[in-house]
């Protein structure tokens, strides 16, 4: 130890400073405006896509200049991994900002009160009534058959499930929750063919396919919530004696019950807006149809598609119907995330 | 946790339930009357609840084999019959089956790979941004933006394909086919977009947020000590993002690449409102009227569909199932295996 080292050079690295990037960040997109201006017309895609190409070239280099190569691959990084995630915000800003803007001409009580009974050629007039109902009456009988379903197989699986069954439905599960629509769809299509004959149309058919697309996302979100819930718990309430089925229902659901309701609702609003199934099994139809065991019915996403194929004036009904399903999507996966925050147990935050 | 909960199971008396009650018996029979009835009608309610719960899951399985039945009762028809069955069907122009088949098959995969050329490298750079770039606080919130796509109804997106992406596209196509049009794959095009290149696009966005959360879900489980440990090597936060998470999270992508496959295929209404479908083989990705897929097919046949086309497009979705089924099996076992290999926590 008597030798002493001799001091390390001390390596003055250059850093940008922190407002540099927003400082070429706005250099740039004045810099693509004024190019924009000069050469074609401004457009906001055309502003942003040069705005985004000007600003990676420009923060590399000059970082490549001041900070060194390593340092510049790092700010080229940072640029295009922030890119990406506003390019997945266009098309959301982008959908949200045309279905309200299309969608509110459109958009009024009459709309929501009054059926397709009598309305031809280029009349206004005419809504969406009789495919709102059609929609509950679906999304209802799935929910009637999946949410019991789902409830129940997710206890399995975390209360009382072992071995291979258990690793075999979990798996499965995983991967019911990837069928296609349409083949669900295909399914209740061809169940009620082969038992009830071609001539059969009802909401019942559509709220099948909708359970089998319904059931493992409930499963799924259910079983997450039930794992959340502390063993101590479970083990506190053996302790004093009371029997597992209680448990279960008095302290494991009870202590979930907002996880499982957030669940279920965006469950809900994940069916309700499926489209090919509906199409293929339920049909359209112009009226009320208060039957959910005969005759075809009217769902939202359906009368959607089939007014926007109509054209002409019928589009602003599909854009007021697609304006109805957005708000009705929203409103339920908000409730939901509100039930969750709100109404959580202190324990599983 | 998972092991934790089976633990505790494992340690608890099989027959019946509950070694509390069977305790609290045994105890009860020096003292206190009340407890044995609690336990008579806890036991009965136990194997109640129990079958019920297990019932529910053995029907998942039920129901899972009855799709496939189903679908194969109705197809089989059409799968062992001649070509001449199907001269009748009027969408099928004279084909067989399988000639028919084919180009579906063909149209659904092309169409799902370029939405997986898009989707997936997006995917990362958002699972990188919410995970690792992100202001910690915000980035639960950005996850929800994100997830938030995959509530919207398909048909709103077929409506905005139509309504915004093709017009914003066209400009880019056309340059592209003038400029460009001497590769076979940007020759002809014609506006309106409403071609296989469009209905990848859309498909894109929808299958975006699945992979996205897949592959954060991952990157969230890098071990912290190997990103701690890249970092004090000095290296920057994008070398630390090769060396650490990009290794780490390999198989999620894949999987979670996979997973995207599986939504694309089945896609319906997108394909089915943005595509001007053909029946041919080829990879003239901007000419309309080439291309269809297999679920955008039923969907516009099968309403007006006599008996034996009725069979044909259940064979054709009997495929589409048997597919999807396979490539979201694969991506399951990826994941799963990952999860009890990769060394996390």
């Amino acid at each position: 130890m008597s030798v002493l080292a001799p001091p390390l050079p001390v390596r003055r690295s250059r850093k940008l400073a922190r407002w540099a990037p927003y400082a070429v960040l706005a250099g740039s997109a004045a810099f693509s405006a004024g190019l924009l201006a000069l050469l074609t017309t401004v457009t906001i895609a055309g502003l942003f896509a040069l705005t985004a190409v000007s600003y990676a070239v420009a923060i590399t280099t000059l970082s490549r200049v001041v900070e060194g190569p390593r340092w510049a691959k790092d700010r080229l990084a940072t640029a295009l991994v922030t890119l990406a995630f506003l390019l997945a915000l266009i098309p959301l800003v982008s959908l949200l900002a045309i279905v309200v803007g299309d969608g509110l001409g459109g958009f009024s009580w009459d709309f929501l009160s009054t059926d397709m009974v009598g309305v031809f050629g280029s009349m206004t007039s005419g809504g969406a009534l009789h495919a709102i109902i059609g929609t509950v009456y679906v999304t209802g009988i799935a929910s009637l058959v999946s949410i019991p379903l789902g409830i129940f197989t997710a206890i399995y699986l975390v209360e009382y499930g072992q071995g291979r069954l258990k690793r075999g439905i979990t798996l499965l599960v995983d991967v019911m929750t990837g069928i296609p629509s349409i083949v669900a769809g295909l399914f209740a299509y061809t169940v009620f063919l082969v038992l009830f004959g071609p001539a059969y149309k009802s909401a019942l058919i559509g709220g099948v396919a909708l359970a089998v697309l319904m059931t493992p996302v409930v499963i799924r979100s259910v079983e997450e919530m039930l794992r959340l819930v502390p063993n101590e718990l479970r083990e506190a309430s053996y302790a004093l004696g009371v029997p597992k089925w209680l448990t279960v229902v008095k302290v494991v659901l009870r202590t979930s019950v907002a996880g499982i309701t957030t669940g279920v609702m965006i469950a809900i609003a994940r069916v309700i807006g499926e489209t090919a199934p509906l199409l293929m099994t339920v049909g359209i139809a112009q009226n009320v149809n208060w039957d959910a065991f005969d005759g075809r019915i009217a769902t939202l996403p359906v009368f959607v598609y089939r007014q926007y194929a109509q054209g002409g004036v019928a589009a602003d009904r599909a854009w007021a119907g697609a304006l109805t399903l957005i708000i009705i999507v929203m409103l339920l996966n908000l409730i939901a995330r509100l039930v969750s925050r709100y109404f959580a147990p202190k324990g599983a935050r | 946790m998972e092991n934790h909960v089976t633990a505790t199971q494992n340690a608890e008396p099989k027959p019946g339930r509950s070694g509390a009650s069977s305790a609290a018996d045994t105890t009860s029979t020096a003292g206190a009357a009340a407890l044995p009835r609690t336990g008579s009608s806890g036991r009965l309610g136990n194997r109640i609840f129990a079958g019920l719960s297990t019932g529910s899951g053995v029907l998942i399985l039920v129901i899972l084999a009855a799709v496939a039945a189903f679908l194969l009762y109705r197809a089989w028809p059409a799968l062992t019959a001649g070509a001449d069955t199907f001269a009748e069907v009027d969408f099928m122009s004279g084909r067989g089956l399988w000639a028919w088949v084919a180009p579906l098959v063909f149209g659904t995969v092309l169409s799902s790979v370029l939405a997986l050329v898009v989707a997936v490298p997006l995917s990362i750079g958002i699972a990188l941004f919410i995970s690792h770039y992100a202001p910690r606080r915000l980035a639960q919130l950005l996850g929800y933006v994100i997830d938030l796509l995959a509530a919207i109804p398909s048909v709103i997106f077929g409506l905005w394909g139509i309504q915004w992406l093709m017009p914003l596209v066209s400009p880019v196509f056309t340059w592209l086919s003038t400029r460009l049009g001497f590769i076979p794959l940007f020759a002809g095009y014609q506006a309106p977009a409403r071609n296989i290149m469009t209905a990848g696009l859309v498909l894109a966005v929808m299958i975006l947020p699945i992979i996205t959360a897949t592959i954060r879900e991952v990157f969230l489980q890098t071990p912290r000590l190997h990103e701690e440990a890249s970092l004090a090597l000095g290296a920057t936060r994008w070398e630390m993002i090769r060396q650490a998470v990009l290794p780490f999270g390999r198989s999620g992508i894949i999987s979670a690449a996979m997973l995207g496959l599986g939504r694309a295929l089945g896609e319906t209404m997108a394909v089915l409102m943005v595509l001007s479908p053909g029946y041919a083989i080829n990879l003239f990705l901007l000419q309309p009227g080439q291309h269809q897929s297999i679920a955008a097919n039923i969907a516009s046949h099968l309403p007006e569909a006599g008996s034996t086309g009725v069979d044909a497009l259940i064979a054709s979705g009997l495929i589409l199932f048997a597919v999807t089924f396979g490539v979201n099996l694969i991506a399951r076992w990826v994941i799963n295996r990952r999860a009890e290999f990769s060394g996390a926590n």
